[in-house]
C-alpha cells in the first residue's frame, strides 16, 4: 500500500470499537430476547434475583445503548473525524484510554446491575462511582474529537461532525447534571433532586439522550457513509444547516411530554408537547437529506445491501419521527402512556434506526479499516438485512396492537360506570403479543450472529476460499 | 411562580420557536443555486454537497407546526404564569370529567344507598356491579375469586379477623386496617418460640410436641393471651385472628408459625374512603357481605 495519509489514520481504536460494537450488540439483544422471554413466560426468571426483569430490564437498556450504541458511535466518529479532516486522531493514547475506560464502564455495568445496585432513574441506573468513570472518558472523549477537529486539514467543518460535536457536548451536560448526588457508600446515593424536579430533571435527560446520543450521533454516522456508500453528494446543504440548529435547539424542551397528566405543572406539560410537534420537520429534514441524497443512484439499493440497512433506517427514522410527536399529543398520550406502545415506539427507534444505521455503517467500515476488498459474504449481508427487517416489523406491529388495546381495556366502562377490565385480564389479552414480539427480538438476535460470523470471516487471515471470494465481489462491484 | 421566572419562560419559548422562522427565512434567503453544482467543498476525495432548496411541502409542514405551537400556547398554559384563554388545567379537566361521572352513574348508586346492605346483598343488579368494583379495588390483594392468599384474608371463609357486620366490613374499607402481631423472639428466647409454637398447633388440633406444649400453655397466658384469648379464638376488636381454628392468615407449618411468633407480622388494608364515594363503598359492601351470607336465611344474621 503507497504512503498516503490513509495509512497514518489511527484505525486501531476504530476496529477496537467496531469489534466490541459486534459483541456488545449481541450481549444486550440476547438480554432483551430473554427478558421478552419473561414477560411471555415469566417461569424464566428461575427464582434467581439476579435474573430477575426488574434487574436485567436495565442491564438491557444499558448495553444496547450505552454498550452497543456507544461503542458503534464512538468507532464511526473516530472514523469520521479522522477521514473528512485528513488529519489522524489528536492524541492516540487518550483515544486508546477511552476505549479502555467505555469498556471498564460496560463491565462495571454488567456486575452491577444484575446485583441490584442502581439509582433507580432510567438510562442513568449506575451508581455514582461508573458516573464519575464515564464523565472522565466523555471528557478525554470531547478533547480528542475536539483535538481532530481543530487539527484538520480541509477548512469547512464537515456536517457529521456537526451532529458529533452536538452530541458529545450536550452528553457530557445531560450525565453530570441528571446524575449529581449524595454517596453515602461505595455502591449508594442519593439524587439530590426530589419530587417532580427530579422527575422534570430525569426525562429533561432522558428525552435528551434521545435527541443527542440516539438522534444527533447517529445522524452523524449516516450523514457520512450515505452519500459514502451511494458515491453520492448530499442532497442539500442548507436543509442541513436549517434542520442541525433546529433539531438540537428544539429537542432541549421535549422531555416533559414524558410526564403529561403528572404532578408536572400545567405550562411544562404544554411546553413539551408543542416542542415535540415542532420538532417533526427538523427531524425529517435529516430524513430527507439522507434519502435524497439516493436520488439518481436508487439503482442500488438492488445490489448493495449495505446500503439497504442503511436506507431503511431512514424509513424507520422518519416513521419512529413522526410517531413520536403524535404520541406527544395531550390526548393520544393519555391513551398511549404506560402501554407497551410506548416500548414499540422506543424499538422502531432503537431497532429500527440505531441499529439499522450502525449495522450498515460497521459492514461499510469493517473492510476499510481491516484493509479488506470487501466484506467476506454480501449475500449473508443480504440475509442479516431481510432477518432484521422481518424480526423489526413483527416487533413493532405486535407492541403496536397490544398497546392500543391495552389503552382501550383500562378505559373502558360499564354501564354503570365501574371500569370493564381490571389489570390483569389486560396483561392475560396480552401474550400472545408478548411471544410474537419475543419471535422478532429473536430474528433480530440471530442477524447480530451473521453478523458476527461474518465479519470473523473477513477479518481472519485470508485463506484461499475467502480470498477468493474478495475477487468475484471486487470483479462484480 | 415568580414573575421574573414567568418571563424568562415566555421569552426563551418565543425566542425557540421564532428562531426556527429566521432559520427558514436565512435558507430562502440564500441566492438559489444551480442544482448540478455542488457547494465546492469536497471531504475524503469524494463528499460533497449539493445544495438543493428546501423541499417544498417540508417548509409547509414545519410552518404549520410553528403556527400550531403558537396558537396552542395563547388557548392553552404553557407561556409561563399565563393560564390561555381557554383557562384550561389538568386539575380542572379532572374534575369536570368526574362530574360528567357523576351524572351519568351517580343515580345508580344512589338508588342503592337507600337499601341496607342485607337488602342489596339480595340484589343482582347491586353485586354485579360491587363485584365489579372489588375487581378494580380488591381482587389484586384479596384474589380475583375473593379466596385471598398468605398475608391477605380469605373473604369466602366467613372467618372474620375485624367482624362480618356491614358496619364493621364498611369500616375495613374506608378506614383501612392496620394488624399488627409484635415479635417476641427477643422476650420468648429461641425455646420459648419453640414451646409456645406447639402450644399453639394445639390449639387448632395440628400434630404438636406434647413435652413442650405445657411449658407453652404458660408462656401464651402471659404473652399471648390478651390479645388472643385465653381459648385462643381470638378478638375483633384487636383484629387478633382465631388461633383455635383451621383457618390460617399466614402459613401454619412450624416454622411460619414460629418466624411470627419470634419476628411479629403486619398486616396493612389501604384505606378506601377516599378513593370511593360511600355510595359505591355502600354497594362494595354488600358484595363482600353476601360473599359469606349467600342464602337469604342467613342474611344479617350472623355474627362470629
Amino acid at each position: 500500500m503507497p504512503e498516503t495519509a490513509h495509512s497514518t489514520y489511527n484505525d486501531k481504536v476504530v476496529r477496537q470499537f467496531a469489534l466490541v460494537t459486534v459483541l456488545w450488540g449481541i450481549v444486550g439483544m440476547a438480554v432483551g430476547v430473554l427478558i421478552a422471554a419473561q414477560l411471555a413466560w415469566p417461569a424464566l426468571n428461575f427464582d434467581l434475583p439476579w435474573l430477575t426483569y426488574s434487574r436485567l430490564r436495565p442491564l438491557h437498556t444499558n448495553a444496547v445503548i450505552f454498550a452497543f450504541g456507544g461503542c458503534a458511535l464512538f468507532a464511526t466518529s473516530y472514523h469520521i473525524v479522522q477521514r473528512t479532516c485528513q488529519v489522524p486522531l489528536a492524541f492516540p493514547k487518550l483515544a486508546a484510554f477511552t476505549f479502555w475506560g467505555w469498556q471498564a464502564v460496560i463491565l462495571l455495568a454488567a456486575i452491577t446491575l444484575p446485583l441490584g445496585i442502581t439509582q433507580s432513574k432510567e438510562y442513568a441506573e449506575l451508581e455514582w462511582p461508573i458516573d464519575i468513570l464515564i464523565t472522565i472518558v466523555w471528557v478525554v472523549y470531547a478533547i480528542v474529537f475536539f483535538g481532530t477537529i481543530a487539527q484538520r486539514k480541509v477548512k469547512h467543518i464537515y456536517v457529521a461532525n456537526w451532529f458529533f460535536a452536538a452530541y458529545v457536548i450536550t452528553v457530557a451536560v445531560l450525565h453530570i447534571v441528571n446524575n449529581l448526588a449524595i454517596p453515602v457508600s461505595l455502591t449508594k446515593s442519593y439524587v439530590i433532586y426530589s419530587g417532580t424536579v427530579d422527575a422534570m430533571v430525569q426525562w429533561w435527560y432522558g428525552h435528551n439522550a434521545v435527541g443527542f446520543f440516539l438522534t444527533a450521533g447517529f445522524l452523524g454516522i449516516m450523514y457520512y457513509f450515505v452519500p459514502k456508500q451511494a458515491g453520492r453528494p448530499i442532497y442539500s446543504y442548507r436543509l442541513s444547516v436549517v434542520h442541525f440548529w433546529a433539531l438540537i435547539s428544539i429537542y432541549m424542551w421535549a422531555g416533559p411530554h414524558h410526564l403529561h397528566y403528572t404532578a408536572l405543572p400545567d405550562w411544562a406539560q404544554s411546553l413539551g408537547m408543542v416542542f415535540s410537534l415542532v420538532l417533526l420537520a427538523p427531524s425529517w429534514g435529516g430524513m430527507i437529506n439522507g434519502i435524497m441524497t439516493l436520488s439518481g443512484a436508487w439503482h442500488k439499493l438492488r445490489s448493495d445491501p449495505i446500503l439497504k440497512f442503511l436506507i431503511v433506517s431512514l424509513s424507520f427514522y422518519g416513521m419512529s419521527t413522526f410517531e413520536g410527536p403524535m404520541m406527544s399529543i395531550k390526548t393520544v398520550n393519555a391513551l398511549s402512556h404506560y402501554t407497551d406502545w410506548t416500548i414499540g415506539h422506543v424499538h422502531s427507534g432503537a431497532l429500527g434506526w440505531v441499529a439499522f444505521i450502525s449495522i450498515g455503517a460497521i459492514y461499510a467500515l469493517i473492510p476499510k479499516v481491516f484493509n479488506r476488498p470487501a466484506m467476506y459474504s454480501s449475500k449473508l449481508i443480504d440475509l442479516h438485512f431481510w432477518i432484521s427487517t422481518i424480526g423489526v416489523v413483527l416487533y413493532i406491529a405486535s407492541m403496536w396492537i397490544a398497546g392500543v388495546m391495552q389503552g382501550l381495556m383500562w378505559r373502558e366502562v360499564n354501564q354503570d360506570g365501574t371500569l370493564t377490565y381490571s389489570f390483569i385480564e389486560s396483561i392475560a389479552r396480552t401474550y400472545p403479543y408478548y411471544i410474537v414480539r419475543f419471535a422478532g427480538g429473536l430474528l433480530f438476535l440471530l442477524g447480530m450472529f451473521l453478523m458476527a460470523f461474518n465479519i470473523a470471516k473477513t477479518i481472519m487471515p485470508g485463506r484461499g476460499a475467502a480470498a477468493m471470494k474478495y475477487e468475484t465481489q471486487a470483479q462484480a462491484a | 411562580m415568580h414573575s421574573g421566572w414567568s418571563i424568562f419562560i415566555i421569552v426563551i419559548t418565543l425566542a425557540n420557536v421564532l428562531a426556527c422562522w429566521w432559520l427558514l427565512y436565512w435558507a430562502k434567503s440564500k441566492k438559489k443555486d444551480n442544482d448540478s453544482e455542488t457547494t465546492g467543498h469536497v471531504w475524503d476525495e469524494d463528499l460533497k454537497e449539493y445544495n438543493n432548496p428546501l423541499p417544498r411541502w417540508w417548509l409547509g409542514l414545519f410552518n404549520i407546526t410553528i403556527v400550531f405551537a403558537l396558537v396552542y400556547l395563547m388557548l392553552y398554559p404553557g407561556l409561563g404564569n399565563f393560564k390561555g384563554i381557554l383557562n384550561w388545567s389538568q386539575a380542572g379537566q379532572y374534575n369536570t370529567e368526574l362530574e360528567t361521572a357523576e351524572a351519568r352513574y351517580g343515580e345508580i348508586f344512589r338508588a342503592y344507598a337507600s337499601e341496607t346492605v342485607e337488602v342489596l346483598a339480595e340484589n343482582p343488579d347491586a353485586l354485579k356491579s360491587g363485584h365489579r368494583l372489588f375487581i378494580n379495588y380488591c381482587a389484586t390483594c384479596h384474589g380475583s375469586d375473593a379466596r385471598g392468599a398468605p398475608g391477605f384474608p380469605n373473604l369466602r371463609d366467613n372467618d372474620w379477623l375485624y367482624g362480618n357486620s356491614p358496619e364493621a366490613i364498611k369500616t375495613s374499607i374506608i378506614q383501612g386496617r392496620n394488624g399488627i402481631m409484635p415479635g417476641w423472639g427477643a422476650a420468648l428466647g429461641e425455646d420459648g418460640v419453640e414451646e409456645v409454637a406447639a402450644y399453639v398447633k394445639s390449639l387448632s388440633g395440628l400434630p404438636y410436641r406434647l413435652d413442650l406444649a405445657p411449658e407453652g400453655k404458660k408462656k401464651y397466658m402471659q404473652f399471648c393471651a390478651a390479645c388472643h384469648g385465653t381459648t385462643g379464638t381470638g378478638n375483633q376488636m384487636l383484629g387478633a385472628p382465631n388461633l383455635a381454628d383451621d383457618i390460617w392468615l399466614y402459613r401454619n407449618d412450624l416454622e411460619s408459625i414460629k418466624s411470627i411468633i419470634a419476628n411479629g407480622a403486619q398486616g396493612g388494608m389501604p384505606a378506601h374512603g377516599d378513593l370511593l364515594s360511600a355510595e359505591r363503598i355502600h354497594v362494595l359492601t354488600a358484595y363482600i357481605y353476601a360473599l359469606s351470607n349467600p342464602s337469604s336465611a342467613d342474611a344479617g344474621s350472623k355474627q362470629q
